[in-house]
């Protein structure tokens, strides 16, 4: 699922400060301070885990006729992995591509061990939402990276995703086009400013507190992901916002590292009227409801 | 809250601000210079708000970094994906 339209990098909080309810960062951190206080064995828990380095990180590639770009991205997974000493597994859930998928996935299974590479396909496609969920009842990993597996998101990013998780201690970490050396390739101008004007729209009505919301190239503990997954109801774009707005309203925190996101190298990427239409009735749905 | 009942709480207290200052009874009025600056308050605020968004979302397009070296990286990664791929016996 390339991304389509985006949001913007400022901190909308303080445009509005004669909101009476936007909670300001120090709130913010109190709450979830007290939140983490009641939760004291978790977070001793996942503090051990930190410190022992005994992380593993499952990787969920929901796939639908990805037969060149999957063993580049598994390429690169591995490669990216043993450089840097992590352990992990690729769980590819593929949806009934009738281009092979299944096909090479099962080749790679064999090249790198079914240890490594786990096929959990399913008959027809169900979306990505559900995709997920039947990834991760079979993931083994304490972090779960979601990614599309077009190669739109380069997994060189990930230890980058990692360090700035050990760094913060961070619930989530998302990648985002709109910070830093973010960025796109292959986007015109008029696909950039659907982009950017999308995500300022987006800022602005729902302060969400991170600048990249449509974007699917994250990081997540794996019970932050179960909990959210529970909450969430949307699909297409809007299921990536709505993880991070559900996140903010349940006290996870959210680190952001910019990522370059190239648009599809094989295949085609699509942003029709269509999912512009999809795109705003699920933002004013979120913006109505949460 | 919803975002849209904060949106609704915060226009109805800054309009009712507004409507009280503006149709105050003749004698409760502000000075003459205020209430002139008063009454077109709201589409003061509306304009200033679309040119700052104009301004932000233009800026914003002017300065979205083009990766083309990500890309170059990308297809260099992508040779050396399919070599190393053949050697190890996968069939594209």
């Amino acid at each position: 699922m390339p991304a389509i339209a985006e949001r913007t990098a400022t901190n909308p909080a303080h445009r509005f400060r004669f909101l009476p309810a936007a909670p300001s960062v120090s709130q913010f951190r109190a709450r979830r301070l007290t939140a983490s206080c009641r939760r004291g064995f978790r977070v001793r828990r996942r503090a051990d885990m930190a410190g022992g380095g005994g992380d593993k990180f499952s990787v969920l590639l929901p796939t639908y006729n990805e037969r060149e770009n999957l063993p580049l991205v598994v390429w690169l997974l591995a490669r990216t992995f043993r450089d840097s000493g992590k352990d992990f597994e690729i769980i590819i859930i593929d949806d009934g591509s009738p281009d092979g998928t299944q096909e090479i996935a099962e080749q790679l299974e064999k090249i790198y061990g079914s240890d490594k590479i786990l096929l959990r396909p399913r008959a027809s496609k169900l979306g990505l939402g559900t995709a997920y969920i039947h990834g991760m009842k079979h993931a083994t990993g304490n972090f779960i990276v979601i990614m599309d597996a077009d190669l739109s998101h380069h997994p060189k990013f990930i230890p980058e995703f990692i360090r700035m998780q050990k760094e913060g201690n961070f619930d989530i970490v998302s990648g985002t086009r709109y910070k830093g050396n973010g960025g796109v390739y292959g986007w015109d101008l008029k696909r950039k400013l659907i982009s950017r004007g999308a995500n300022f729209l987006t800022q602005v009505l729902l302060r969400p507190g991170a600048s990249d919301l449509t974007g699917s190239f994250r990081l997540y503990r794996k019970e932050v992901l179960e909990k959210l997954m529970e909450k969430c109801v949307s699909k297409g774009y809007v299921f990536q916002m709505e993880m991070i707005v559900r996140a903010r309203q349940l006290g996870y925190t959210i680190g952001e590292v910019p990522i370059s996101f190239v648009d599809r190298v094989y295949g085609e990427s699509k942003l029709g009227g269509n999912e512009i239409v999809s795109f705003l009735k699920g933002l004013l749905t979120l913006f109505a409801t949460t | 809250m919803t975002k849209l009942g904060q949106w609704l709480c915060g226009l109805v207290l800054l309009g009712s601000a507004w409507a009280v200052l503006a149709l105050a009874p003749p004698g409760l009025r502000l000075p003459a210079p205020f209430r002139q600056a008063l009454l077109p308050l709201p589409v003061y605020l509306l304009v200033a708000f679309g040119c700052y968004a104009l301004a932000t979302v233009g800026f914003r397009l002017a300065t979205f970094n083009d990766c083309e070296e990500a890309a170059a990286e990308l297809r260099e990664h992508i040779r050396a994906a399919r070599a190393d791929l053949a050697r190890r016996g996968l069939r594209f």
